[in-house]
């Protein structure tokens, strides 16, 4: 992939704050680590303050990330709402009303074949078919197409003004992208068709004769009709499905919708938050916003602090003999003892600056290219603790929000 | 470290994961380069296609015909449609390629869609390699906590699923080889942070409740060093009074104020990691081993990388 491929637009011209204030569907991806998750729970949190209305924050991670972060106890399909208390403790008074779900596969499916079978007798046989209770219970690539079924059904539902979308890391957000259209081509698939032929006539021709034939001896005739039957109870809810998915398909490239990319500056999420925008691209979604998460402070690239650390690591012996009436001396400590003390900390002050020094400048080099594309970019430094509440949530959507 | 259980590297098959940005990837390279090292005969799979596992041997992408990446360590990338021909080119010894060619590519196709058989198709693979002895140890850069048990549960599940017929046989097999902890483990990686060591507990639960591998150990990764020992902190806490930081900035004719600024960040960071890595040992089985490999802050690619992170987890496993 060559950065260059994709189109320098101008930098930085809007806030995250306008941008999530025009949208609908907030869609926040990047790599594992990042603080994606995170960051979906504090765009959430701020727009339910600031912009009012509802705001739905959905996660489809099967990981319960979103949970701890919210201080949900339980959290399921069923959109639970954040109680206002938690944000007054937080010391905000919220206008609108921040709710929070996270995507239960099994239920979702049963929901999606509840609505569309033709009759009670398919609806019962299909959720009773072993081969769909494994595909839906175990497996888990049905996640991406269901999560995107459910931010559909969730969207056009009109409960919430805004779903900011928490997705999988991204190699899985890509198939998460491309879900409802595999989905709808592969029930108009010819394999398809292949499949349940010869059990639904005796006929079979002569070009699927050796499909058969492999196709018994590797997977058992039972297995075999088992997925048949499966698929013709399925080929009954056809036009739904199809017309379901590309429906699914045409809301993510909607304006109404946009992506926010999340990162940080380490290199292996930004190479794949560079592949991310480019797929994006590619597919001609809409790449709102970049989020760079855990950014070293500026200072580490100030020139003259760098210049102290040096000194301080090389001449700490010298500098700790001048300082050292300047500190309280530990009770029953040898002078030479509190003045080498005294030396080993200027030391290792120094040395700790110049490791993270090391990082925060290869750091700067790996944002130039990802800052090129996005119209906003926003930055999230380091916080002191991990962000694991409301308060937490909030103090860090006040970084990236303006 | 005595250990408790199997000796990590005498297993013949290990599926690395944890959570994204972990470093899993870094860290399965590492157990390959000192399984190899120690006269083991070694291949490292990667399954996400990222072609990114490479990069910590400084060499090209891996494809699904290992390559040699340095004495006795082979590195390839999964790839479930050649996984498939080479299936039934060893199972069905079908003599036409050219028969293999549309059947794979349909079948690929019912694998994007359908789920469960790339899963399959990935573990028969790697299953195959082991059962065949085509070397001592494979490791495996296995996909991220949340669908790493879909992975390993694969064989069990299709097992359950499929009652007669090639395949049963086959997942048999397989299965035989997961549950086995002298063969089959499981090493989660994960860093001294909130979400990565909840995570880990959570998947800690799930590997023992829903498959039937066993847990070969928890690598701690990106360890930070303890910036002061004792009374130093106390010394450093003196040191940023204002009064103080002003003569030793004159001292040294530099701003020293960001410096210690920075130190201050490094203790915290450090701070908050250290009650993760407890939380982590309080609540993992007693019987699971902890190793810790520590942050790089020069490089955390690359050859130069791997081998630290190498040396770091034979220290820790005592080598």
């Amino acid at each position: 992939m060559t950065p260059g491929k994709r189109q320098s637009r101008s930098k930085a011209v809007g806030t995250l704050e306008q941008l999530v204030a025009a949208k609908e569907i907030v869609i926040v991806c990047g790599s594992g680590g990042v603080g994606k998750t995170t960051t979906a729970a504090a765009m959430g949190a701020m727009a339910a303050t600031h912009l009012g209305g509802k705001v739905l924050v959905l996660t489809v991670d099967p990981a319960r990330r979103l949970a701890n972060a919210l201080g949900l106890e339980e959290f399921g399909n069923i959109e639970k709402r954040v109680p206002d208390e938690l944000f007054r403790a937080s010391g905000v008074e919220p206008l609108g009303e921040l709710w929070a779900a996270m995507l239960d596969t099994k239920e979702s499916w049963d929901d999606l074949i509840k609505t569309h079978a033709p009759d009670q007798q398919t609806r019962d046989e299909i959720l009773s078919n072993p081969l769909y209770q494994n595909i839906t219970g175990k497996f888990g690539q049905s996640h991406d197409y269901i999560a995107m079924e459910r931010l559909y059904e969730i969207h056009s539902s009109g409960r919430y003004d805004l779903i900011i979308v928490d997705t999988p890391p991204t190699r899985n957000a890509i198939d998460f992208l491309e879900a409802p259209e595999r989905m709808a081509e592969f029930f108009s698939s010819r394999l398809l068709r292949w499949l349940i032929t010869p059990y639904r006539s005796r006929f079979v021709n002569a070009a699927s004769k050796p499909f058969y034939s492999i196709a018994d001896r590797i997977l058992g005739s039972q297995f075999l009709e088992d997925i048949a039957r499966f698929f013709i109870l399925f080929q009954t809810m056809y036009d739904g499905f199809v017309e379901r998915a590309q429906a699914v398909t045409r809301t993510l490239s909607d304006r109404r919708t946009t992506f926010v990319v999340v990162s940080t500056l380490e290199e292996v999420p930004v190479r794949e938050a560079e592949f991310f925008i480019d797929a994006l691209d590619g597919r001609g979604f809409n790449l709102g916003a970049l989020v760079l998460n855990k950014v070293l402070p500026q200072y580490f690239l100030d020139p003259s602090a760098n210049d102290a650390a040096m000194v301080l690591v090389r001449d700490a012996d010298q500098l700790a003999d001048r300082l050292a009436d300047n500190f309280a001396i530990a009770e029953g400590a040898e002078l030479s003892d509190h003045r080498a003390r005294i030396s080993r900390v200027l030391h290792d002050v120094g040395e700790s600056f110049l490791n993270y020094r090391v990082v925060a400048t290869r750091e700067a080099e790996q944002r130039k290219d990802l800052e090129a594309t996005p119209d906003v970019v926003a930055n999230a430094p380091y916080f002191e603790t991990d962000i694991f509440d409301l308060a937490g949530l909030l103090s860090m959507g006040g970084q990236i929000w303006r | 470290m005595a250990r408790r259980g199997v000796e990590l590297l005498d297993r013949r098959l290990l599926f690395v994961t944890g959570k994204g940005g972990v470093g899993k990837t870094s860290v399965a390279a590492a157990i390959g380069l000192l399984a190899a090292n120690r006269g083991k005969r070694t291949l490292v799979c990667e399954i996400d296609a990222k072609g990114n596992l490479a990069d910590f041997f400084e060499e090209s992408a891996n494809t699904f015909e290992p390559s040699e990446l340095s004495p006795g360590l082979f590195g390839m990338a999964m790839d479930t449609e050649e996984s498939l021909k080479e299936y039934l080119k060893l199972q069905l010894r079908i003599p036409l390629l050219a028969r293999i060619g549309p059947l794979a590519r349909s079948l690929d196709f019912v694998a994007t869609a359908a789920p469960g058989v790339k899963e399959i198709l990935t573990v028969g693979k790697l299953c195959y390699e082991v059962r065949e002895r085509n070397y001592d140890l494979v490791v495996v850069d296995a996909p991220a906590t949340g669908h790493v048990v879909g992975q390993l549960m694969a064989p069990q599940a299709i097992n359950e699923m499929v009652k007669v017929g090639r395949i049963q046989d086959q997942t048999r097999w397989m299965v035989d080889l997961l549950s086995d902890p002298r063969v089959t483990g499981t090493v989660i990686v994960c860093t001294p942070e909130e979400m990565p060591v909840t995570e880990t507990l959570e998947l800690v639960g799930r590997i023992r409740s829903e498959t039937r591998v066993d847990l070969a150990g928890i690598v701690v990764n990106k360890v930070l060093p303890e910036l002061f020992g004792r009374g130093e902190e106390e010394i450093f806490t003196q040191m940023r009074t204002p009064a103080i930081a002003a003569k030793l900035s004159k001292y040294a004719g530099a701003p020293a104020e960001s410096v210690l600024e920075a130190a201050q960040l490094a203790v915290t960071l450090r701070r908050t990691r250290a009650g993760h890595i407890s939380r982590l040992r309080a609540e993992i089985p007693s019987d699971l081993d902890l190793l810790y490999v520590p942050y790089l802050f020069t490089k955390t690619h690359g050859v130069r990388a791997t081998r630290s992170v190498a040396d770091a987890l034979g220290a820790e496993l005592g080598y």
